[in-house]
């Protein structure tokens, strides 16, 4: 836990409370130390061109994470029929896309958490109820949140869900990249329950030397591109797709660096005006009794 | 307890009643309660407020259209980035009076600071209704600290600026109850409040525009811009000089009793000369706008429809009030500039319902659909600004807010 309070410590530009500012230990005071992330954390490659859409992944997860029942059971394919997105109740669900290149052989693409390098959703939270873990997964503590939602409105993946429903103790729910199961040596539930070979879980670094592998082996199977390794900082699930991944729904457009680059420039103005303002405000209230004092 | 404690409680509790009646009857205050507006008041609350109660037993989903696309709705969308920006009041009229030297809007300073210091309380009474656990409003400050977010600097900047106008006004409070001591007080901390004010304004006004810059892809390239946290500072300027000439109008119109002469007879002089301050706030904030379309040479989007929608806020909202602002300006006519400044309060909250709603999420399948807020939203958000107005028109009703009390006429303000 000291190792993740340090790493969110880092990312703080500028601590501003109540017209204290707080500069921590950079030699260039305007601006912030820049993380490349956690040496050794762990990723998800993502092949779409294996995913048959069995659902396993969905059925898995939501049982090691002891969710409720779904209305529709895992076994059935009119899900499809419709795009869905994480909810309060599930992690993780997989769509179905029309395949541009051949009509008939549809792609699926599973959608949850994508475990940034450098969460947006952990940059936003006013409450730091986020923690990015060394072993890679973005972690959400309830027991901080107060329910502002701008972690969903930070996110560019639209992976965090809300309960709504709950009257008193709503929660942002999202994929926890099986966390307590990794730290214990073990592997994600639904990389785990994957009967193809589409999930495939290891060091971050390694997943991109076997997406590149995987790319140059087979170009007439895959797009150049492995989505994740850039796309807002980078994220520790990675995707491979044989179509571009504009057509699945991917965000496209995003930045290369972090999301939180975009306010750092605001953020560290806000020290130059507590400090810069009162003296200005002051010397304008000053010149006005003096000319009054002259009258 | 003595006879004599029990005539001095009995003497309080009467005076206390007094005030609160406004030095009337208990009959005829009662009587005096019916009105039209009150009536219509009645049945937006009976209908508004078992909706707020139902969002505490039956959770958000009942009563908002928030969703996990749409995190945001127009709770927050009117409640804070529009009413924010509306309350910019109490900043712009204690800075040009106590600051700038501009004593002759002396008059109107208590009302520019009561109007900002309402426009927050009520602020963070939506965003009580709408985050998740409202119990937990103090955690930015005391629990749990993320100063890497914008949304922390707001949560504190909002609290103390709550803290800073309600000191502001404590003279108006202290007048009534007949506190002449601690009124002293009040006015001699009256320079150190305004300057607070003014650095909180100026950092939270802006935030709330950088908050957005966390959401590139997701607001529409027209309003997504670097210089957001300018356009949102610049525009509350002018909103702030628009909401007193508004505000003064209707109370002018609808409190009259409660004006002195003094804010009668120098009303329409003053409401020229906010005019003016609004015109060079509002072509400012013209030209940034433009300039923010030039810096991300985003001009080939102008002739899409989310364009043509931009360009009705810009020009529209933004230069066709400013036009009017000027031509009252010169003429001067305060009818006119009343025109252009409830013209140009519309536009800024056009422009904040654009960046948090209208224009967020652009990119999603069905989201001009999506935007429609459902009736329960609605009759929420009018039940709180139905309070809104009528706690205002309480206080206006009681304190020395558009009139010189007679008592502290000599005292030093």
């Amino acid at each position: 836990m000291a190792n993740n309070v340090n790493r969110r410590e880092f990312l703080a530009t500028l601590a501003v409370a109540g017209g204290t500012v707080l500069v921590g230990g950079s030699t260039d005071a305007f601006a912030s130390k820049n993380l490349s992330g956690w040496p050794d954390r762990f990723g998800m490659l993502v092949d779409l061109t294996e995913c048959v859409g069995c659902r396993s992944c969905e059925r898995a997860c939501n049982e090691a994470n002891a969710l409720p029942q779904p209305a529709v059971p895992f076994d059935e394919k009119s899900v499809f029929d419709e795009k869905r997105r994480p909810t309060a109740s599930a992690y993780t669900v997989v769509n179905r896309y029309e395949n541009p290149a051949s009509p008939g052989a549809p792609i699926y693409r599973k959608v949850q958490c994508n475990h940034c390098n450098e969460p947006s959703c952990a940059s936003a939270c006013p409450v730091r109820a986020y923690t990015k873990t060394p072993e890679g997964a973005v972690l959400y503590n309830k027991d901080v949140c107060f329910g502002c939602r701008y972690c969903m409105v930070a996110c560019p993946f639209y992976a965090p869900a809300y309960d709504y429903e709950s009257a008193l103790e709503p929660r942002v729910v999202k994929c926890t990249f099986c966390h307590e199961r990794v730290k214990k040596g073990g592997i994600p539930a639904c990389a785990a329950a994957c009967p193809v070979g589409t999930l495939t879980f290891g060091k971050r670094k390694d997943l991109i030397e076997v997406a590149r592998r995987k790319i140059r082996k087979s170009p007439e199977r895959y797009v150049d591109r492995i989505y994740g390794e850039i796309e807002a900082g980078g994220t520790s699930w990675l995707y491979l797709s044989g179509v571009p991944f504009e057509s699945l729904d991917y965000p496209k457009d995003l930045p290369e660096k972090p999301i939180v680059e975009n306010t750092k420039g605001f953020l560290s103005a806000v020290p130059l005006v507590l400090t810069m303002w009162p003296a200005l405000l002051g010397m304008c209230y000053a010149a006005n009794r003096n000319k009054e004092e002259k009258e | 307890m003595s006879n004599e404690t029990l005539v001095k409680a009995d003497n309080f509790s009467a005076r206390f009643m007094d005030k609160l009646m406004m030095g009337m009857p208990r009959a005829e205050y009662a009587r005096r309660l019916v009105t039209p507006f009150n009536a219509a008041a009645a049945i937006i609350l009976a209908i508004g407020l078992p909706l707020i109660v139902l969002r505490f037993t039956n959770g958000l989903a009942t009563i908002t259209h928030s969703s996990n696309e749409y995190p945001w709705s127009i709770l927050l969308g009117w409640g804070l980035f529009s009413g924010v920006p509306l309350s910019a009041t109490g900043y712009v009229m204690a800075t040009a009076c106590y600051i700038f030297g501009y004593k002759k809007y002396h008059p109107l300073v208590r009302l520019g600071v009561l109007t900002g210091f309402m426009g927050y309380l009520f602020a963070v009474i939506y965003l009580l209704i709408d985050i998740g656990r409202p119990w937990r409003i103090y955690y930015p400050m005391a629990v749990s600290y993320g100063p890497t977010s914008v949304l922390f600097l707001v949560a504190w900047h909002v609290a103390t600026y709550l803290t800073v106008q309600l000191l502001e006004f404590s003279p108006a409070i202290l007048e009534w109850i007949n506190a002449r001591r601690t009124r002293k007080w009040a006015i001699m901390i009256t320079i150190g409040m305004t300057i607070g004010g003014v650095i909180l304004s100026t950092l939270h006004q802006s935030a709330l525009g950088a908050l957005f810059l966390m959401a590139p892809g997701k607001l529409h390239p027209l309003w997504y811009s670097p210089f957001i946290p300018v356009f949102f500072f610049i525009s509350s300027i002018y909103a702030g000089f628009c909401m007193v000439i508004a505000v003064s109008t209707v109370v002018n119109r609808f409190l009259k009793d409660r004006t002195d002469q003094t804010f009668r007879e120098t009303l329409d002089g003053l409401t020229v000369g906010l005019g003016k301050g609004a015109c060079i706030g509002i072509f400012v904030y013209f030209v940034l706008r433009v300039i923010g379309v030039a810096h991300d040479d985003n001009w080939a989007l102008l002739a899409t429809p989310y364009g043509l929608w931009f360009l009705t806020e810009l020009l529209a909202f933004v230069l066709v009030p400013g036009i009017v602002l000027t031509i009252a300006v010169k003429r001067n006519s305060a009818r006119l500039v009343r025109l252009g400044a409830f013209w140009a309060i519309a536009g800024v909250v056009l422009t904040r319902l654009n960046v948090s709603i209208i224009a967020f999420n652009w990119n999603l399948a069905g989201h001009l659909h999506h935007i429609v807020p459902p009736a329960r939203e609605v009759f929420v958000v009018l039940a709180i600004a139905t309070m809104h107005i009528l706690i205002f028109r309480w206080i206006l009703n009681r304190m020395p807010v558009v009139a010189e009390h007679p008592d502290f006429a000599d005292d030093p303000h």
